[in-house]
């Protein structure tokens, strides 16, 4: 599939490269004892040294350190056992400090990559530049009072993981596909919540337009996306702003934007541009991190499985497709869902009824996998009875439809209803001897060579039985009887 | 790189005043740039010395980083953050608007 | 009372141990002597309410019988310790109404001893000087005056500590050093001054100035005293990740031992152009005390030596112009508010709140962290600082510890110098390259120049070794006999 995109003047194409910022599975901060917890009153969850109280001092907290570690095995990449933290030094108000403490030089993960899939079933391997460990800011409101901002300092000193990707993205398309990748793998890892609404995650893209094969082209950041909804429309606006720019004539300016959720339209920051001199030097209040690569082994042995690894199971082991896979491992709940429901079961019938009626039903009643009344082991046990011949498939529609409404077991259900299939010869050639009866002309049409009548047959007798006959039987005695 | 031609004028002592956050008065930068060309000269010496191959020393202390372990032991302490605030309103910092 | 503040520390602990005087006796002579001495600007605020509540509370251990090591004695704190309740200023502008919630883990170490807090000491602003001439409380003065009388700086940074300590309204105080802001002020004004080897004493709760050279230490009238205090000082700290897990050495132990059979080195390199005749004949007298006692003088090289002030003059302001990034008026301290935007208000607040001089060290500090500049000052200034570093490895491979002079010159009138700030920074020359290489160093009184001013000698030792170099002080503390008294002292002369 081609990414290019048609111009006025031409083609262009299109070079991305993320930042991902995700908020490290914490008690407490990076450098501090504080909560982290989201929902907090203002400064309740701040101490002295979030606050940057003359003489306070950081100690980093040993759990952020391996969940960084998790998180680049997750990305498969380079484990560096000796990084380094740097000051990063600028005025803001919520950066209590006057400098965040950063990773610059030496960072703790180095290089990586990672697959992403696209809707045309192709995939791409997106390189990952390096994940170092930073602290969060504090927040600023500018909308209490007309000419102050208030300051919270929950956030402040928040340990995030900042995820910087190669400049290997090439569509809106395959950005949020690589949001969605990187966001499933820390969830499965644990690392962090990957909750977008709470800031758990958000992303900086850059970028710029080219004439394929030529240069680079001049890129601008756009700060602070929190959904892959905008990520996607403010990538869409700004290579169309930033083409249309160009075949006008104009030039791009390398800055820092702002997305508008309400116009989905990018704006240049104001203010920012002259305090680019980050002064970066390794903060003296903290050592260089050191491990060992027995940390990183132990770490690795302990590590979950990937969505990758589970998936490659899932087409390799169950026979499902690539597709239906995708679908069953794009959250880590998805996937441990089908895998309950699945065990012992038919894999590739359990992944059938989960995509397709149980995702079904979630979506109309707008609900999620985790408030599903139907559990793992009730869909397993649904299709349980398929398998056996219990029930045919199409019964099965209305006893899930049942289970969706009253959390209860097919199994009861069936009992109750009395929907069990019909599997007794007699009862069946019973049946048959009946519809046969009822429709002599059709039987001589039939026997005079007209084949297609054989499923106006089929039809009848099911519908006899109220669908409750075994419908192979009914195929196998309507042959023989019909001769 | 070498630092040999660095020579501090007024536009830098602006510039760098501004990265620091000082605003100084008009008449302060010119003895301000002598004062840091005077530094900056002696600390020119230092280009003397052959470093090739140091490997540079940014912590005398013989050991690694200690790691804390992951435990709430702080925070809920509002009223120490905010009791020398210069500005605050219902549990916040204040500071004229900041405009992004 | 004035025999109460004749006694040291030690001496002082003992009365009060047998019930020759109680702590709040001890520590009302000593409120008195600080009220007496007020002319020497050494306080900037005195806790006189909180003392005798703490001397009442060492009053009742002694009755229980459990005293700390320093029940009861009234100690002085320079004003870059946090101080639970009591403002903290850092001797700056920008930092006159603060009143720090915590107390530095140093000074809650004296108080769990049983230190009693008599108040806060001047010091130059944020720790940045030589003479203690830039804090906006005015300079500290050295007890000891000039032939004719004029003022003479106490020395800096901590030259309220020295000068208090000297003029006894304070039985030992606490200072911080981060080119010889311990050794020099204690130097100038005739006592002990201690820096101990980075990571000894916590720096949490301490006014940071340059965070990878800065280290507390006491300021006593004698060598005992200070081994005394420096115990009490020091501590493994979990809230400071440059803190050293090494236990203390048997410094006791040590100086009962003597200086018979170690090694010490003489460093060629400390021998400057210019430098006073008395300061010179001081050195060698030192030399012959320590042979005349049994040790062996040896001849060695620091060959980096010369580039330890250029590399401090841009580690320090580099480290600070970070460190002092939070002095922004948001969240404490004072803001002035004018212009109406938050830049407005950073840079009115902090022009109006540092003074002159700390406002060129973050000005060099920023011009040397700043792109195009990194590589060619601070990345050097590092690299040359690990071969100073190195110059004292090899140095402690052959000696146990090395004697130099402490200062170049004896103090200096007030005011004179602070005209040329290179000229001003030269007085560290001798004092920096134990902070940059983060091993002790010591300053004992051992004599005095022409003019009757206290000189004094350095002694260096290896990382975690104070062991070796108290027992080489107390050698020339000894040796030295040092009895000279300032003419402005509590209870003295005039
Ligand atoms: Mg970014
Ligand atoms: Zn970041």
């Amino acid at each position: 599939m081609s990414n290019l995109i048609q111009g006025r003047t031409g083609e262009w194409e299109v070079v991305i490269g993320m930042e991902v910022h995700a908020q490290v599975s914490s008690q407490s901060k990076l450098f501090s004892g504080a909560p982290t917890q989201f929902g907090a009153d203002p400064n309740q969850n701040v101490s002295l040294v979030d606050a940057a109280m003359p003489g306070m001092l950081p100690v980093i907290n040993e759990e952020c350190v391996k969940q960084a570690i998790r998180t680049g095995l997750g990305l498969n990449a380079k484990i560096n056992c000796y990084s380094v933290f740097d000051r990063k030094n600028y005025f803001y108000a919520d950066l209590p400090q006057g400098y965040q403490i950063s990773q610059f030089k030496y960072p703790i993960v180095g290089e990586g990559a990672i697959v992403i899939d696209l809707k045309d079933g192709s995939s791409v391997e997106i390189g990952v530049e390096r994940l170092h460990l930073e602290q969060d800011a504090g927040k600023s409101m500018h909308d209490q009072h007309p000419s102050k901002s208030y300051i919270d300092l929950n956030r402040s000193g928040v340990a995030l993981m900042e995820i910087v990707s190669k400049p290997d993205l090439r569509s809106a398309e395959q950005a949020g596909a690589y949001m969605k990748k990187v966001r499933s793998i820390v969830r499965y890892l644990g690392t962090c919540d990957g909750n977008m609404e709470e800031g758990s995650m958000r992303a900086d893209v850059n970028v710029s337009v080219r004439r394929p094969g030529e240069e680079l082209g001049t890129r601008t950041e756009t700060k602070n996306l929190n959904s892959v909804r905008f990520i996607m429309a403010a990538i869409d606006y700004e290579v169309q702003r930033q083409i249309e720019l160009i075949e006008d004539g104009g030039e791009i300016t390398q800055e820092t934007r702002l997305f508008d959720t309400n116009t989905g339209a990018t704006r240049a920051m104001r203010g920012k541009e002259d305090a680019h001199d980050y002064r970066y030097f390794p903060d003296p209040d903290l050592l260089p991190l050191e491990f060992s690569q027995s940390l990183v082994d132990e770490l690795a042995a302990e590590l979950p499985e990937l969505p990758d690894q589970i998936r490659e199971r899932m087409v390799g082991e169950y026979g499902l497709s690539s597709y239906d896979a995708a679908v069953l491992t794009e959250e880590r709940e998805t996937a441990a869902f089908y895998e309950a429901a699945a065990k012992d079961q038919d894999k590739k019938l359990v992944a059938n009824w989960m995509s397709v009626e149980l995702f079904g039903a979630l979506n109309k009643a707008g609900k999620s996998l985790a408030d599903s009344p139907v559990s793992p082991a009730q869909l397993g046990g649904l299709v349980a009875l398929i398998s056996d011949g219990t029930i045919s498939g199409r019964i099965a529609k209305d006893v899930f439809a049942d289970m969706f409404e009253t959390g209860r077991d097919a199994a009861d259900i069936i009992e109750e209803k009395g929907l069990k299939q019909v599997s007794d010869t007699g009862a069946i050639e019973a049946l048959i001897d009946q519809v046969l009866a009822d429709n002599q002309d059709k039987v001589d049409e039939y026997r005079g060579g007209k084949d297609k009548l054989f499923g106006f047959f089929v039809g009848q007798t099911m519908k006899l039985s109220k669908g409750q006959a075994n419908p192979a039987m009914v195929n196998d005695l309507l042959k023989s009887k019909l001769g | 790189m070498s630092a040999d031609k660095a020579i501090v004028d007024t536009a830098t002592v602006e510039k760098i005043a501004r990265l620091a956050r000082i605003r100084l008065a008009e008449e302060r930068k010119e003895p301000i740039a002598q004062d840091l060309n005077r530094i900056l000269s002696w600390i020119e010496e230092l280009n003397e010395v052959d470093t090739d191959g140091v490997e540079p020393l940014a912590s005398v202390t013989g050991h690694s980083l200690p790691l804390r372990k992951d435990e709430i032991t702080d925070g809920d302490v509002q009223g120490k953050v905010l009791a020398n605030a210069p500005e605050e309103a219902s549990g916040f910092f204040v500071v004229p608007k900041v405009v992004e | 009372m004035s025999n109460l503040l004749d006694l040291t520390a030690l001496q002082a602990r003992q009365g009060l141990e047998k019930g020759d005087f109680t702590s709040v006796e001890l520590t009302n002579a000593y409120l008195a002597a600080a009220q007496e001495t007020k002319g020497l600007n050494n306080y900037v605020a005195m806790t006189e309410a909180r003392a005798l509540e703490m001397a009442a509370a060492s009053d009742a251990k002694y009755a229980a019988g459990n005293a700390g090591a320093l029940e009861g004695l009234p100690i002085g704190v320079k004003d870059l310790f946090a101080t639970n309740g009591v403002p903290t200023t850092a001797c700056s502008a920008i930092l006159k109404n603060f009143v720090p919630q915590y107390e530095s883990t140093v000074t809650s170490n004296l108080w769990a001893d049983g230190g009693v807090m008599l108040g806060k000491l001047n010091c130059d602003e944020f720790a940045m000087g030589s003479a203690n001439e830039t804090s906006v409380f005015g300079p500290a003065v050295n007890p000891y005056s000039a032939v004719g009388g004029a003022d003479l700086a106490a020395g800096g940074s901590s030259g309220g500590s020295a000068s208090s300590v000297a003029a006894r309204s304070s039985i030992m105080a606490t200072g911080t050093d981060t080119g010889g802001s311990i050794r020099q002020p204690a130097a100038f004004c005739g006592i002990v001054g201690m820096k101990p080897t980075y990571g000894r004493c916590s720096r949490w709760g301490v006014v940071a100035f340059a965070s990878s050279l800065d280290q507390a230490g006491p300021f006593t009238r004698d060598v005992d005293d200070s081994a005394l205090m420096f115990k009490s000082m020091a501590s493994a700290d979990p809230k400071d990740s440059t803190s050293a897990h090494q236990p203390l050495p048997d410094i006791d132990g040590a100086m009962a031992a003597g200086v018979k059979g170690m090694k010490i080195g003489i460093p060629s390199e400390y021998q400057m152009d210019g430098m006073d005749e008395t300061i010179i004949k001081l050195w060698q007298d030192g030399q012959a005390w320590l042979k005349d006692a049994g040790a062996e003088l040896v001849e060695i090289s620091l060959p980096h030596t010369k580039y330890a002030l250029p590399v401090y003059y841009i580690i320090a302001p580099a480290e600070a112009s970070s460190n002092l990034a939070r002095y922004d008026g948001v969240r404490y301290g004072n803001r002035i508010e004018e212009g109406g935007s938050l830049d407005d208000m950073y840079e009115i607040t902090r022009a109006a709140g540092f003074g002159d001089e700390v406002q060129r060290r973050i000005l060099i500090g920023t011009y040397a962290l700043s792109a195009g500049y990194y590589d060619a000052y601070y990345l050097k200034a590092q690299k040359v600082r690990r071969l100073i570093r190195n110059d004292f490895d090899e140095a402690f491979k052959q000696v146990d510890a090395i004697l130099t002079p402490a200062t170049p010159s004896a103090a200096f009138p007030l005011g004179v110098k602070q005209a040329d700030p290179v000229t001003m920074y030269l007085n560290d020359v001798f004092t920096v390259p134990a902070n940059l290489a983060g091993i002790p160093g010591m300053s004992v009184p051992a004599g005095v120049n022409g003019d009757g001013l206290p000189l004094g000698l350095q002694i260096l030792s290896g990382a975690f070794a104070e062991d070796k170099m108290y027992a080489v002080a107390k050698q020339i503390e000894q040796s030295a006999g040092f009895s000279e008294v300032p003419s402005r002292m509590a209870g003295g002369a005039s």
